[in-house]
């Protein structure tokens, strides 16, 4: 086992000022747009939620990419498969959750609801 | 070599072993330790934004997100954390270079940044907790003041790890040592970011719409 020298260590990190400063210009915009969108309420409810989530995505995959360096280090990519694999379960809790929270949620209306619909049949 | 539980075992005839591999050193197990780290609190923080996301609705009777939340002070928020994210890097940047003042330059405006956050986001629990919307009042209250202070909590830790960062820059310099512990660093800052982004977004834009 061979132990890195300062020198090398500093070429395995592998942030520069040209991609600190993309990711930071580009966060600025998409954050502010965000914030733009939302204050000025240009669009219809719906729509504008969309956009968000997508523009918060768009800007997460940035910040990786530019300030976190995922995917960037040698191979083999022991850290991008982490990440890979933490989005996995990441999406598992997530989508599992909130299927079973929201099923819930319908079946269990309360008495008055359930009187009403009764009253309906 | 037939058969085929011995191959499995075997290592691969054709690897390069003329050259070391590239993860066996202490910098890239600490990192990929940390990076681990990172991963599990990433998981944390997302069943923390389920539970706000499952609860939200649940005022009991206390004022709603749309009622409470003020946008321009988490803009604010959200613009300081995103410049101290970039004045870290570029105290990395400095470390890189061996440039040691610059290097405490950096670290001291990314303190300040870092510290103005925290003190905007206690001041704003503050203002909730003065108008009687502490975390008891509703099932909405107690996940938002759990996950905006649980990012908070982690600020305050990276606060700390800084001013240990800043001393051990000031009085040795850049090392092995304090170059991989400033690596980390940034790593952890980086990432605070990335949440703060999703709590910006899912917490208080979604919110107020």
């Amino acid at each position: 086992m061979s132990e890195l020298s300062l020198k090398q260590m500093k070429k395995e990190w592998h942030g520069n000022l040209h991609s600190y400063l993309i990711g930071f210009i580009i966060s600025l915009i998409l954050t502010t747009s965000a914030f733009a969108l939302v204050i000025t309420k240009a669009l219809p409810d719906q729509t504008l939620i969309g956009i968000i989530v997508f523009l918060a995505l768009v800007q997460a995959i940035l910040q990786l990419f530019f300030f976190l360096h995922v995917g960037q280090e040698a191979d083999p990519k022991w850290e991008t498969l982490i990440f890979c694999l933490m989005i996995v379960i990441l999406l598992i809790i997530a989508i599992g959750s909130l299927w079973i929270m929201y099923d819930l949620n319908e079946r269990m209306m309360d008495k008055n609801m359930t009187e009403m619909m009764m009253e309906h049949d | 070599m037939t058969d085929p539980f011995l191959v499995h075992h075997t290592a691969d005839p054709t690897a390069d072993t003329s050259l070391p591999d590239p993860h066996q050193d202490t910098f890239s197990k600490t990192v990929l330790g940390f990076w681990c780290y990172l991963m599990t609190d990433c998981l944390l923080f997302a069943t923390l934004f389920i539970t706000y996301a499952v609860l939200h609705n649940n005022t009991f009777g206390g004022p709603s997100s749309k009622e409470l939340f003020d946008l321009s002070t988490a803009f604010l928020e959200t613009m300081i954390l995103l410049a101290s994210s970039v004045t870290c890097g570029f105290a990395l940047i400095a470390a890189v270079k061996g440039n040691n003042r610059n290097i405490l330059f950096w670290l001291a405006i990314t303190f300040l940044l870092g510290l103005s956050f925290i003190i905007l986001e206690i001041d704003e629990f503050r203002h909730f907790v003065s108008e009687g919307h502490s975390w008891t009042t509703s099932a909405f209250l107690s996940a938002f003041f759990t996950l905006v202070g649980t990012h908070g909590l982690h600020v305050t830790f990276g606060l700390l790890w800084m001013g240990v960062m800043f001393a051990q820059v000031y009085w040795q310099g850049v090392t092995i040592d304090t170059f991989r512990r400033l690596v980390l660093f940034s790593l952890f800052w980086h990432f605070l970011d990335l949440i703060w982004i999703f709590i910006f977004t899912f917490v208080y834009l979604l919110g107020v719409i």
